[in-house]
């Protein structure tokens, strides 16, 4: 039988492809943290980020195939997971599972709509045609990446949308990454408990964080 | 005390079955959980009526037979417990009851609360075996095991194979079962000859029999009577690794 189709196989596809996702979170959470050094800061960062073409297709390609793996796999297992229970308790009780690992397809499926969102949010700039970095230059001749992000945060809808598309991230990184030791073999009775806290100050960071940026915007500490 | 009962009935495997209520009279505290359910039968077979079909054997926690979900816990409510070793004790006067037989795909219900778990036993023909030569009986101590390999091989021979981690499991998995019996194995020196070709054979089994995969609920190590961990999922996809290499 493949890797692929063993049933611990596909978990470990998944909690692979998980931790990758993982891993570019911390690196495009360093990227975005260049918009506190103010507009110069991210317009800078952005402007150099896409002076390397060949990287920037590359890393976007390679972050696809990862992306649509993890879906993949996600979508084939819960399916799975379904069949294999086709009947449900009259009465039923959980006692060690959590709202977290009950909706990692959900809180999956919420990230997908919202990356798809931000994609054609700010990159594709397609959801607010009045803006558009490539005509709008700062000072200096750049794309005014810092502008953008300011005047899409001021309004309140789009911050809803991102802290939405953040929760759900961070309900499916509370289960996942503590998933993710007991997957690929690293887990052991002293350390569960421990991973388990791990997983949660990771996934509440990375909505801290990432949620900064709105939050100071919408507040009126980052001004355009 | 007196209960009132919501048991599933049905007929064969190919009825449909639905819960049913029955009402049970003047239960000692002191009864089994089984037991209880036989003075129900008795009333039954008296009536005339078909009585309830249940799994029981040894009746004293070790054979892995008795499954019932009450209340929507395999084995119901006292931990580490089977349901022949669970007494009313735990249940208060007019308590509703409801018993349920373990749903999963892979575990057809054959008669009320019995279902058909020789799914778990292909899982044990596929691999859960030693059939490397030992040679003959071996001086004691000859082979040396650390107390620590002995340990954990003991604990994991815990399971008797009731299924109650499948019954539990939101996924249907055989997980728990499947991990508890190649970790019992691979931490031995006998086992660990055919230790990634078993991995691999019990793990492909789990799947062919329609078991679900594992999302690490942990719903399995609640409901085990037999306390094992689910420290030994990860033993297994430790194995698992080891395997591909
Ligand atoms: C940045 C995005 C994402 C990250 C960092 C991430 C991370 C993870 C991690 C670490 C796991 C645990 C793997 C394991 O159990 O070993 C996981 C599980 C899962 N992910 Fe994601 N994920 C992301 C996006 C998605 C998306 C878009 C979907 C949509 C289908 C999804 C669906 C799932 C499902 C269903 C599971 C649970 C699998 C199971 O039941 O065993 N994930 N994810
Ligand atoms: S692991 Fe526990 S619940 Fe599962 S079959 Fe073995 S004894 Fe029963
Ligand atoms: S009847 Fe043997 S374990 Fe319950």
């Amino acid at each position: 039988m493949r890797f692929v189709e063993n049933p611990v196989g596909k978990k470990i596809a998944m909690s692979v492809t998980g931790f990758l996702l993982l891993a570019f979170l911390f690196i495009h959470l360093i990227g975005n943290s260049t918009i506190y050094l103010g507009p110069d800061g991210i317009n800078t960062y952005a402007k150099g980020l896409h002076s390397l073409p060949p990287v920037v297709w590359t890393f976007r390609i390679v972050m696809l195939i990862i992306f649509a793996l993890h879906i993949y796999f996600g979508i084939k297992v819960t399916l799975e997971n379904r069949q294999a229970k086709p009947n449900g308790y009259a009465i039923s009780k959980n006692i060690n599972s959590t709202l977290s690992s009950r909706t990692m397809i959900w809180t999956g499926l919420i990230v997908l709509a919202f990356v798809v969102y931000h994609l054609l949010h700010f990159t594709l700039q397609v959801t607010q045609p009045h803006f558009i970095t490539s005509k709008n230059l700062d000072y200096l001749g750049r794309p005014d990446v810092f502008k953008m992000i300011v005047l899409s945060f001021q309004r309140i809808g789009i911050t809803l949308i991102y802290a939405i598309g953040l929760l759900s991230l961070m309900l499916h990184l509370t289960h996942g990454i503590q998933s993710l030791m007991q997957t690929v073999g690293l887990n052991n009775e002293r350390f569960m408990p421990k991973f388990r806290l791990f997983g949660l100050i990771i996934a509440v960071f990375l909505l801290v964080a990432y949620l900064s940026i709105p939050t100071v915007v919408l507040t009126g500490v980052l001004k355009a | 005390m007196d209960l009132n009962l919501y048991v599933w009935r049905q007929k064969d495997k190919d009825s449909q079955g639905r819960l049913e209520q029955y009402k049970a009279y003047d239960i000692s505290p002191d009864m089994s959980f089984l037991e209880m359910l036989d003075v129900v039968n008795e009333r039954l077979i008296k009536e005339g009526k078909e009585p309830i079909a249940f799994d029981h054997d040894c009746r004293e926690g070790i054979c892995g037979m008795c499954s019932q979900v009450i209340n929507g816990v395999p084995h119901g409510p006292q931990e580490k417990t089977t349901v022949c070793q669970l007494h009313m004790r735990h249940f208060k006067d007019g308590d509703t009851i409801y018993i349920e037989p373990w749903r999963a795909r892979a575990f057809p219900v054959i008669k009320d609360l019995i279902v058909d778990r020789s799914a778990l036993d292909r899982i044990i023909q596929a691999g859960g075996y030693i059939s490397v030569h030992t040679g003959g009986v071996p001086d004691g101590n000859a082979i040396l095991i650390s107390k620590k390999d002995a340990d954990t091989a003991m604990d994991a021979a815990q399971c008797i194979g009731c299924g109650a981690c499948v019954a539990a499991c939101p996924n249907g998995s055989a997980m728990l079962f499947t991990a508890a019996k190649v970790s019992h194995l691979a931490s031995l020196p006998q086992g660990r000859v055919e230790a990634a070709k078993r991995v691999c054979m019990m793990t492909e089994q789990m799947l062919k029999e329609g078991f679900g995969n594992c999302s690490n609920h942990y719903e399995c190590e609640a409901a085990c009577p037999k306390g094992i961990k689910v420290s030994f999922i990860a033993k297994l996809n430790r194995e698992f690794i080891k395997a591909q290499f």
